[in-house]
């Protein structure tokens, strides 16, 4: 952390200015993903207030305020990630209130504090710099004067003592504040394998862009410069060098790497063990669903359903819940551990949505025990709150079967992939009006696609096909649920 | 194995504050029972409310990047303060890392509490000052220290006990397996205490226990019992019971407190990952505060002179925790060397050496860099 005192205007009492960092969360982690901010600048906070929500790579954590005091300026973007260390906000604290914390260094003193580097757990040594240690050269013959010096007194030799080393080797002395702005030119780090094979190469280890950990020279590295720098100047091999493997997106770069992490990383592992384990086959049908057009529009107007939010989603996922009444297979679960097949007496509906963070199925509970406006209510709070990424964990787990509405994005099928320990999932396609056969005549109806996949351990396609054939039927006409309840 | 009737864990106080009557345990709660029961009562409210503070300053500070990790123990009060109260001066505590709150009781320095976590101290504070071991880390190592000290005490031919403290995915380590064996047959004078808190990190009890883990310590021959974990005078009342066992000389007792760890394992971790949300809103209605805060209110204890008391009290305490914590100097990196051996060693003393030469070299090309690491030792 570091301050600015700030003397105030008379008769207010003095204030310092203090630097929050993004610490290390969990354990050994080297960045964390602001998610949110709970404050503004110019916001009155006092300590321990929830400002901001952060995504590590192990958890969503809040992070309380270690300050009462006025919220100068937020550091970091919603959205952007942030190594540890990295200052996100700043506050401005009232001088006396609070002595500086011990590793902020001491109150507008002379020497800035110096800057740690997280390590596994916490902060690390002082950082003396962006390249390697500087290691004592070489040079250094004599260990003993250094060792009898006193304790408490600073070093007095001199640094311009260093240039007897080769210059490779030589770390060069720089002032703490720049030291830390801007990386220092020196050999790139190596392994004496590396170094060899350069060596019999003929290939010169300075101006090359190590790519592996820490900016190391790898085999890679050697050979891919050998290639690049065949027939030319060594000049012309630095700067194409130079031009190669490198962090930043430069113009005409073939491929952006991202670390697969968060949320990605869950769907991608849920995904994988979904298809790995249940042999899933899909089913699709296309029905004209005017009827049910029509009955959204003549239940929109109606009194009972004015301040819903009624879609064609919330009547498939209505036919859905009937036609799970009367196909209940599609509703249960193999437990591959107990050897049992779990056949389950209530509907968790889960609804995927698409939200800032990725992909979150929430599941509305009980759902089969719900009027339509229950239905149509539950549903859209469960969008609503993943929207805004404040899906509650309860929410996301026990569901029983789920509903993807793919028609949203003016698609008209696909074959969805089970949400992992469900036995069916329905994908919901856009309403399209289509030239259809309607009473012997093509006319243009409203028409609209569901595809069903299905776990085929559990259910067979006869039991599939009656359960789609049931939810066609009800879209197709909502008056055939008289002949199904 | 002791239960309350019908086979569920002993309660003396219900989720709604009420005091169940016992037969056999309604004796060792006379002094809460008694005239001056209000005050034992304020007493083990005040403590629960302050170590919950402590608790969640702590967390903070760890999100704070002041202190590198905390384990914390929200919803596991009544356990540790239960069994920490009926503990003598004279007792002996060997804990794992979650037991702050028996820290608390045996008198602990809050600052001291932190030291470990900040990664400042190996250990916080000195054992024999408060007869506490320092925090353990390794899954129940704990256990064989404990009975090998009431081991001790047996030959010292004392009436004091040890207890030792861990929670349930411990009874699957060797170590405690072989403590009991031990502790067993020689009778000694220990208290096996496992806070039963439902998950073991992200394994659930059920996984590595298919019967209560207080069903095993009758198959070495020790008495157990399982005690409503967030009841705090039934924590209070079976530990007395089991040091009074001790005392006597009739040797070891287990037992299970079934309670619930309602954060995370530790500030590393993520439970919504791996437990269902519903659980947590189970174990919220048994919450050992508000129970004990029912029980006092249907007392008319509960005024707003106790509630003001307790929370000046609990603030007070988290300020102190707050600013000793972040005032806290970095120890120098030569402290690494120390404690390893009780005396001199000599190969310690040439890597101290060598270690020594390394930093100076390191130092050498940093005039500045020399000075600050000088300060930062010397704070």
């Amino acid at each position: 952390m570091s301050e600015t005192v700030h003397a105030g205007t008379p008769g207010a009492p003095a204030t310092v200015i203090r630097e929050f960092r993004l610490p290390d969360l969990g354990e050994g982690l080297t960045e964390s993903e602001i998610v949110a901010w709970h404050v503004a600048a110019g916001d009155r906070v006092t300590l321990n207030q929830v400002i901001a929500e952060v995504e590590t790579a192990k958890a969503v954590v809040e992070v309380p305020s270690p300050y009462t005091g006025t919220v100068v300026e937020l550091l970091a973007e919603p959205g952007t990630t942030v190594a540890v260390g990295t200052p996100i906000v700043s506050f401005e604290v009232p001088a006396d209130a609070v002595r500086p914390p011990s590793r902020a260094g001491s109150a507008g003193g002379g020497a800035p504090a110096p800057r740690r580097e997280p390590n596994l757990v916490g902060y690390g040594a002082v950082v003396e710099g962006t390249g390697r240690p500087a290691r004592r050269s070489r040079a250094w013959a004599a260990p003993a004067p250094e060792a009898e010096r006193g304790e408490g007194e600073p070093t007095t030799e001199p640094a311009a003592v260093e240039p007897a080393v080769e210059p490779s080797e030589a770390a060069p002395v720089v002032e703490r504040g720049e030291a830390e702005s801007r990386p220092r030119p020196e050999r790139p780090r190596s392994t004496p394998p590396v170094r060899k094979l350069a060596k019999d190469l003929g290939v010169d280890l300075v101006g090359l862009t190590g790519t592996g950990p820490g900016g190391l020279i790898t085999r890679d590295d050697v050979l891919a410069a050998l290639g690049a720098g065949a027939g030319r100047t060594e000049a012309e091999g630095e700067r194409a060098a130079e031009a190669g493997p490198a962090v930043v997106r430069a113009a005409g770069e073939r491929e952006t790497r991202t670390p697969i992490k968060g949320v990605r990383k869950h769907t991608a592992a849920a995904m994988v063990a979904s298809a790995f384990t249940a042999p899933q086959a899909s089913e699709f049908l296309t029905v004209d669903v005017t009827p049910s057009m029509d009955l959204l529009a003549r239940l929109r107007e109606s009194r009972a359903f004015a301040h819903l939010k009624l879609t064609p989603l919330t009547l498939v996922a209505k036919a859905v819940l009937i036609g799970l009444a009367r196909n209940p297979t599609l509703n249960s679960h193999w437990d591959e551990g107990a050897q049992e097949i779990v056949q389950y007496h209530y509907v968790n509906l889960g609804i995927a949505a698409a939200t800032p963070r990725g992909l979150v199925v929430p599941n509305v509970k009980d759902a089969d025990a719900m009027t339509l406006a229950e239905l149509a209510e539950a549903i859209a709070d469960l969008a609503a709150t993943a929207r805004d990424g404040h899906t509650r964990p309860a929410d996301l787990s026990g569901g029983t079967i789920s509903i993807t509405n793919i028609g949203v994005f003016g698609i008209d099928a696909g074959t969805p992939i089970l949400h992992p320990g469900e036995a069916a999932i329905i994908a919901v396609g856009q309403v399209r009006r289509l030239p259809w056969e309607f009473e012997g005549q093509v006319a243009l109806r409203q028409v609209m696609t569901i595809s069903l996949t299905f776990d085929h351990r559990l259910v067979d396609g006869e039991q599939a096909s009656r359960f789609l054939a049931d939810v066609g039927a009800i879209l197709a006409d909502p008056g055939m649920v008289l002949t199904m309840v | 194995m002791t239960t309350g009737p019908g086979g569920e864990p002993v309660q003396l106080l219900t989720p709604r504050g009420e005091r169940l009557a016992d037969a056999r345990y309604d004796g060792y709660l006379a002094d809460v029972d008694g005239d001056a029961g209000a005050e034992v009562l304020e007493g083990l409210y005040e403590d629960l409310v302050v170590v919950r503070r402590i608790d969640a300053e702590a967390t903070a500070l760890q999100r704070q990047g002041e202190l590198a990790l905390w384990p914390p123990f929200l919803g596991q009060e009544a356990a540790q303060i239960g069994s920490g109260r009926a503990l003598r001066e004279d007792d002996f505590v060997f804990s794992s890392y979650r037991e702050n709150a028996v820290a608390y009781c045996r008198g602990v320095d809050v600052g001291d509490m932190m030291r470990v976590w900040r990664g400042c101290a190996n250990a916080g504070w000195d054992p024999f000052s408060v007869n506490m071991a320092p925090t353990q880390v390794i899954i129940g190592a704990q256990t064989l220290h404990a009975t090998g000290y009431a081991m001790g005490i047996q030959f010292d031919g004392a009436d004091s006990a040890a207890i030792t403290y861990f929670g349930d995915g411990a009874t699957s380590q060797g170590d405690l397996n072989e403590s009991m064996v031990f502790a067993a047959s020689f009778q000694a004078p220990v208290v096996f205490f496992c806070q039963n808190n439902q998950w073991a990190i992200s394994e659930p009890v059920g996984l590595q226990a298919h019967v209560p883990v207080a069903h095993r310590a009758p198959g070495f021959g020790i008495p157990s019992v399982r005690v409503d974990g967030n009841d705090v005078l039934a924590c209070l009342a079976v530990t007395r019971e089991a040091l009074e066992r001790a005392r006597s000389g009739n040797g070891p007792s287990f037992i299970e407190a079934v309670t619930y760890r309602m954060g995370p394992h530790t500030t590393a971790d993520d439970p919504t990952r791996y437990r269902d949300a519903n659980e947590l809103e189970d174990w919220r209605e048994r919450d050992p505060i508000s129970r004990l805060e029912a029980h006092l209110d249907s007392r008319g204890l509960l005024d707003e002179g106790l509630r003001g008391r307790v929370r000046a009290k609990a603030d007070d305490v988290a300020a102190r925790l707050r600013e000793e914590t972040v005032h806290m100097p970095d120890p120098p990196a030569s402290a690494v060397f120390e404690h390893v051996y009780t005396g001199p060693n000599s190969e310690l003393d040439r890597q101290r050496d060598h270690y020594g030469l390394y930093l100076a070299g390191l130092e050498a090309g940093h005039g500045h860099g020399h000075a600050a690491a000088e300060r930062e030792g010397a704070q």
